[in-house]
């Protein structure tokens, strides 16, 4: 009979089926396989690509305790152990409030400057389920010179100490060797040296990595002063280094023509030139602290 | 004769189809510690677990995202996911086995039971047999099931630096825990 085999045939397809079922990858049976959301993380080693805030945040609860070197001009010569014998320094704190949301502080020798910041990231590039190709964060922060008032016959406003700055971080991990972000910056200057300079400069800075090992990775950070005062003897700030991570601490070797080591200063007084050599050593070492510890 | 074989295919399907053999969970926890130094407490927990088992024949199988791990400090987690088991290479960890005295286990009767559980653990992209006594809890229609167990960093292919060879230890105690529930199909 006809029907009898077609029976037979389908209970014999359906016991092998179920037999055969016993290998099955179970896990595809929940929808293990499903993308996800997932945040691309570790753009940078440390929230500064060299000079300027990179698109990494501090961690919540993080204290990150930073001392920024910067030694004289190389082509000072030997006399000055090729710059070795002056530095300056810059020694801050930032905080992670959220994943999102820092804070810093920090002092200058230069200029006696303290300096303060905020942070915020309002994209946070993703990948998996409701991709984001990219990380936008803003910073404001502001600088105070607390020199002494080089004519103090004068009437000096406490507001001539205060600069600002405001910026806007564009980056994208682009691999897990590259990173790459634009920062257009703003600063304004509450007093400027002479007529020429401009109360707001504006400047457009780039920043990139380039993992070359776990451990090692090879930065660049620049940027393009759009209206700079042609006459007053300052460049473009260029730094390229290397970051060296070790265990607890991330230490940032680089070369620079930038003097200072806030935002004001070295969009607006660095006097060094590339070009003729006059190229300054420095170190940041970062060491982070993690004070708020999260729970298991 | 007809009749026959229709009944015997219609109630083939319907057993296929009321068997609740199969329990799963998707927020597992998994914990592990590899301390070496009493000054330096290095531990992780997910609970974000994919377990599921398969009560008929003691099927199990896990996976879990390693970027899902998370650490008392921040510089720790960015470590293990950066330099340890590089995440972005290797996203999951997976369990693939068996509960070998499968049929000692009554999933119909409450009550907690010894399971031994033999299979491959794949974690940075290598896969070596691992093997461990746990225990199956039922309870209410419902599966707790619980294991702890050893493996080795480096037969996985992940290297620690002589620098915080004095920090990490070569050893991981992996602890799962999964209240696993009856998979719906």
């Amino acid at each position: 009979m006809n029907f009898q085999k077609i029976i037979i045939s389908l209970l014999s397809v359906a016991i092998f089926t179920t037999a055969t079922a016993q290998d099955e990858d179970l896990l595809k049976l929940v929808g293990d396989d499903e993308p996800k959301k997932e945040y691309v993380d570790y753009a940078f080693k440390s929230s500064r690509v060299i000079m300027s805030h990179s698109m990494e945040m501090i961690r919540p609860g993080v204290l990150d305790f930073r001392i920024l070197h910067r030694f004289g001009n190389i082509n000072d010569g030997a006399y000055e152990f090729f710059g070795l014998d002056n530095a300056t320094m810059r020694m801050s704190f930032d905080f992670g409030i959220t994943k999102n949301l820092m804070i810093g502080v920090g002092r200058s020798t230069n200029q006696k400057e303290l300096d303060g910041f905020i942070k915020y990231r309002i994209i946070h590039q993703s990948k998996g389920k409701g991709v984001m190709p990219f990380s936008l964060l803003a910073v404001a922060g502001s600088t105070m010179s607390l020199l002494k008032w080089s004519d103090p016959t004068r009437k000096n406003y406490f507001t001539s100490r205060m600069a600002y700055y405001g910026q806007v971080i564009l980056g994208r991990k682009l691999s897990e060797v590259v990173s790459l972000q634009l920062m257009p910056t703003i600063v304004h200057r509450n007093l400027v040296p002479t007529a020429n300079d401009p109360s707001d400069m504006i400047a457009v800075g780039a920043g990139a990595r380039i993992k070359m090992s776990k451990r090692i990775s090879f930065n660049v950070d620049y940027y393009y002063r759009v209206n700079p005062n042609e006459t007053d003897g300052t460049f473009n700030p260029l730094s390229i280094g290397f970051d060296i991570e070790t265990g607890g601490h991330v230490f940032q070797l680089h070369f620079t023509n930038a003097i200072g080591m806030n935002e004001k200063t070295f969009l607006t007084q660095s006097t060094n030139d590339w070009s003729k050599g006059d190229i300054q050593f420095g170190f940041n070492i970062s060491r982070t602290f993690q004070l708020k510890k999260k729970k298991n | 004769m007809k009749k026959l074989l229709f009944f015997a295919a219609i109630s083939v399907i319907t057993i296929s189809a009321a068997a609740q053999d199969k329990y799963f969970t998707k927020n597992g926890k998994i914990l592990f510690k590899c301390t070496k130094s009493p000054l330096e407490k290095i531990e992780a927990s997910n609970k974000g677990t994919t377990c599921v088992l398969d009560s008929k024949t003691g099927n199990m199988q896990f996976a879990v995202l390693m970027k899902g791990f998370e650490f008392e400090r921040a510089l720790m987690q960015e470590h293990f996911n950066e330099n340890y088991v590089e995440s972005h290479k290797f996203p999951k960890a997976e369990f693939k086995g068996q509960i070998s005295n499968n049929s000692e286990i009554n999933y119909t009767k409450d009550g907690t039971y010894a399971a031994k559980v033999k299979g491959q653990l794949t974690i940075h992209g290598v896969t070596k047999p691992v093997e461990t006594t746990g225990t199956v809890t039922v309870k209410n229609g419902k599966i707790i099931a619980v294991a702890d167990f050893t493996v080795q960093v480096s037969d996985y292919n992940i290297s620690i630096p002589s620098l915080v060879s004095d920090k990490i230890s070569n050893t991981v105690n992996i602890n799962v825990d999964c209240n696993l529930e009856p998979l719906k199909s």
